[in-house]
């Protein structure tokens, strides 16, 4: 199978999983959701490491991968803290 | 130390499973914490499995990007205010647009320099760029609106559709060409009419539909992730986009369903314009048959009741007056009230917004109640106090096939043996439709400041009463 193929079949599987894991999540927690996935699409890091980190890329290619990994980590460290942040105050009543 | 390649591919389905039970975790608050916990393990995972590969020989740049990326992303969330939690999300989307756009042309430059192109790869980075473009530009006028920055009414001229067909069109016949030829000016102009497209696409939509605007680039950034993933054969990648890609598309689709509305009609519909002079609000009252009525009316009421629901929108959050709300919530309890919250998914400016401004005013998450659960307690509720909403308890929704917001649920509040609404003026909502609530019997309005206008029950409250 093509490599192409292989990345279409984890796409759709993936898709799935998306689809009832988030729906089980409550609406309460609708707005950390969205901070967290986008902590998680942070995850473009990687390809902005695999873009810099390569001993032949050339200056252009470094300068762009630099402000890709600059934004993604943007994205992971506040998205994560901002998360954590937001989750930390959602308490039950005190007994 | 250098890990192979199978190392690396069974550290990034270790750090995949992760972010799956991450989200997972936001099933309940009991359990949200850990999750966030298992993401941002999944994430360390990911990025360390990422820099041990062989890929990866050259440390500079990534480190200064890193370290400069943590402390600001570090020092927006510790000093964001939870009211600008939109605008937060909405500039964080763009980023994550902007760094598939860098990532997909740098490696094209990569693969170009090692003379190891080809046509389907071509494809792939064309459509990592332009999902990316749209999510970047898009993003950034969601944020103008949310911030103030550009008007939230909506811009519309005639041939605007036919102007983004045209574009859309362009845009796939540069991509094509680009991926049979390799075309460093059909790269470069699609490039620029993606981020055209994601400016017009977002543009004519209104403030109000906010909450889907937010959804749609939140399932955007997550295309993003999936198209780059494609380009590097990057499994991780993938799987993290069609999650993210889905959560913004179910958050999307929930939104469009507590306001009756597909999402096309969102998209091109333009709904809802933020006009409306403001009038002196008591003549205009007068003029209309609505009844005013004071602080101590409200509390008259209040003090003695069995149950208050209170129902939070927009308006509370402009007003900051949630934490008073919280001191009225604690005084009214000593008296043996039960006080609940009540919230319509589409209340604020994005989904769940109302559930964290209330959390941070420390107001217990089992005091609040989501529109199915709590509305066939209305009828048996002394007080329902409407603080800074309007569309979401408008009866017009049920029995006026006229109006524009026929059709959508609705928290039914006119159903309470006394309603009162804390309002600025006779404004009307977002949709500009007039609230036949404010006309029923059992309705009065307390005209002022929704935190100014607490803050008195409070003190009228701690006066002793009567």
């Amino acid at each position: 199978m093509p490599d192409t193929l292989l990345a279409l079949y984890v796409f759709v599987l993936a898709c799935f999983i998306g689809y009832f894991v988030i729906w089980g999540v409550t609406p309460a927690l609708h707005t950390p959701l969205v901070a967290l996935t986008n902590a998680i699409s942070g995850i473009v890091i990687v390809g902005a490491l695999l873009v810099t980190g390569l001993e032949q890329a050339s200056g252009t290619a470094e300068i762009m991968g630099f402000f890709a990994v600059l934004l993604a980590s943007i994205n992971v460290f506040g998205g994560f803290l901002v998360t954590n942040r937001m989750l930390a105050m959602f308490k039950k009543k005190k007994k | 130390m250098e890990i192979s390649a199978n190392t690396q591919a069974v550290a990034y389905l270790v750090s995949a499973v992760l972010f799956i039970f991450s989200l997972k975790g936001l099933t309940h608050p009991s359990s949200a914490r850990r999750g966030n916990y298992l993401g941002m393990i999944g994430m360390a995972i990911a990025i360390v499995a990422t820099l041990l590969g062989s890929e990866v020989s050259s440390y500079g740049f990534i480190i200064a990007g890193v370290v400069a990326g943590a402390l600001i992303g570090g020092v927006l969330a510790a000093r964001v205010q939870m009211t600008a939690m939109p605008q937060l999300v909405a500039a964080l989307h763009s980023f994550v647009g902007m760094a598939a756009v860098l990532v997909a042309i740098g490696t094209f430059l990569n693969r170009q320099a090692a003379g190891t192109l080809n046509a389907v790869l071509m494809g792939e980075l064309s459509a990592g760029i332009v999902i990316g473009a749209i999510t970047f530009t898009g993003s950034v006028v969601a944020f103008g609106k949310l911030q103030g920055l550009i008007s939230g009414a909506p811009v519309r001229f005639t041939g605007q559709h036919a102007l983004n067909a045209l574009i859309g069109i362009l845009t796939i016949g540069l991509a094509i060409h680009f991926a049979m030829t390799g075309s460093m000016v059909s790269l470069a102009l699609m490039t620029v009419l993606a981020f055209i497209i994601g400016l017009t696409l977002i543009i004519p939509i209104g403030g109000a539909d906010m909450p889907v605007i937010i959804s749609m680039l939140n399932s955007y950034s997550g295309w993003a992730a999936a198209a780059t993933g494609f380009t590097l054969h990057n499994n991780l990648l993938i799987i993290v986009g069609a999650l993210v890609g889905f959560s913004g598309a179910i958050l999307s689709y929930i939104m469009c369903r507590a306001m009756n509305r597909s999402i096309l009609n969102v998209v091109f519909g333009g709904f809802g314009s933020e006009a409306g002079g403001a009038q002196s609000a008591g003549a205009v009252a007068a003029d209309k048959g609505v009844k005013s009525a004071s602080v101590e009316d409200a509390i008259y009421w209040m003090e003695d009741a069995n149950r208050v629901i209170i129902i939070p929108g927009y308006g509370m959050a402009v007003a900051q007056a949630q934490h008073a709300l919280k001191e009225m919530m604690e005084l009214l309890e000593e008296r043996d009230v039960e006080v609940k919250f009540a919230i319509h998914p589409v209340a604020g400016r994005m989904p769940g917004h109302m559930n964290v401004l209330l959390a941070e005013a420390d107001i217990p998450y089992d005091h609040v109640f989501e529109m199915d659960e709590i509305n066939p307690e209305f009828a048996s509720t002394d007080v329902a106090l409407v603080v800074g909403a309007n569309d979401v308890v408008n009866p017009a929704a049920k029995t006026d096939s006229s109006s524009p917001i026929y059709g959508m649920p609705i928290l039914e509040a006119g159903r309470a043996q006394h309603v009162y609404f804390l309002k600025r003026s006779m404004r009307p909502g977002y949709s500009g439709v007039d609230n036949l609530l404010f006309y029923q019997d059992n309705v009065s309005l307390i005209f002022g400041d929704a935190k100014d206008t607490i803050e008195g029950m409070v003190t009228t409250l701690k006066g002793g009463g009567h």
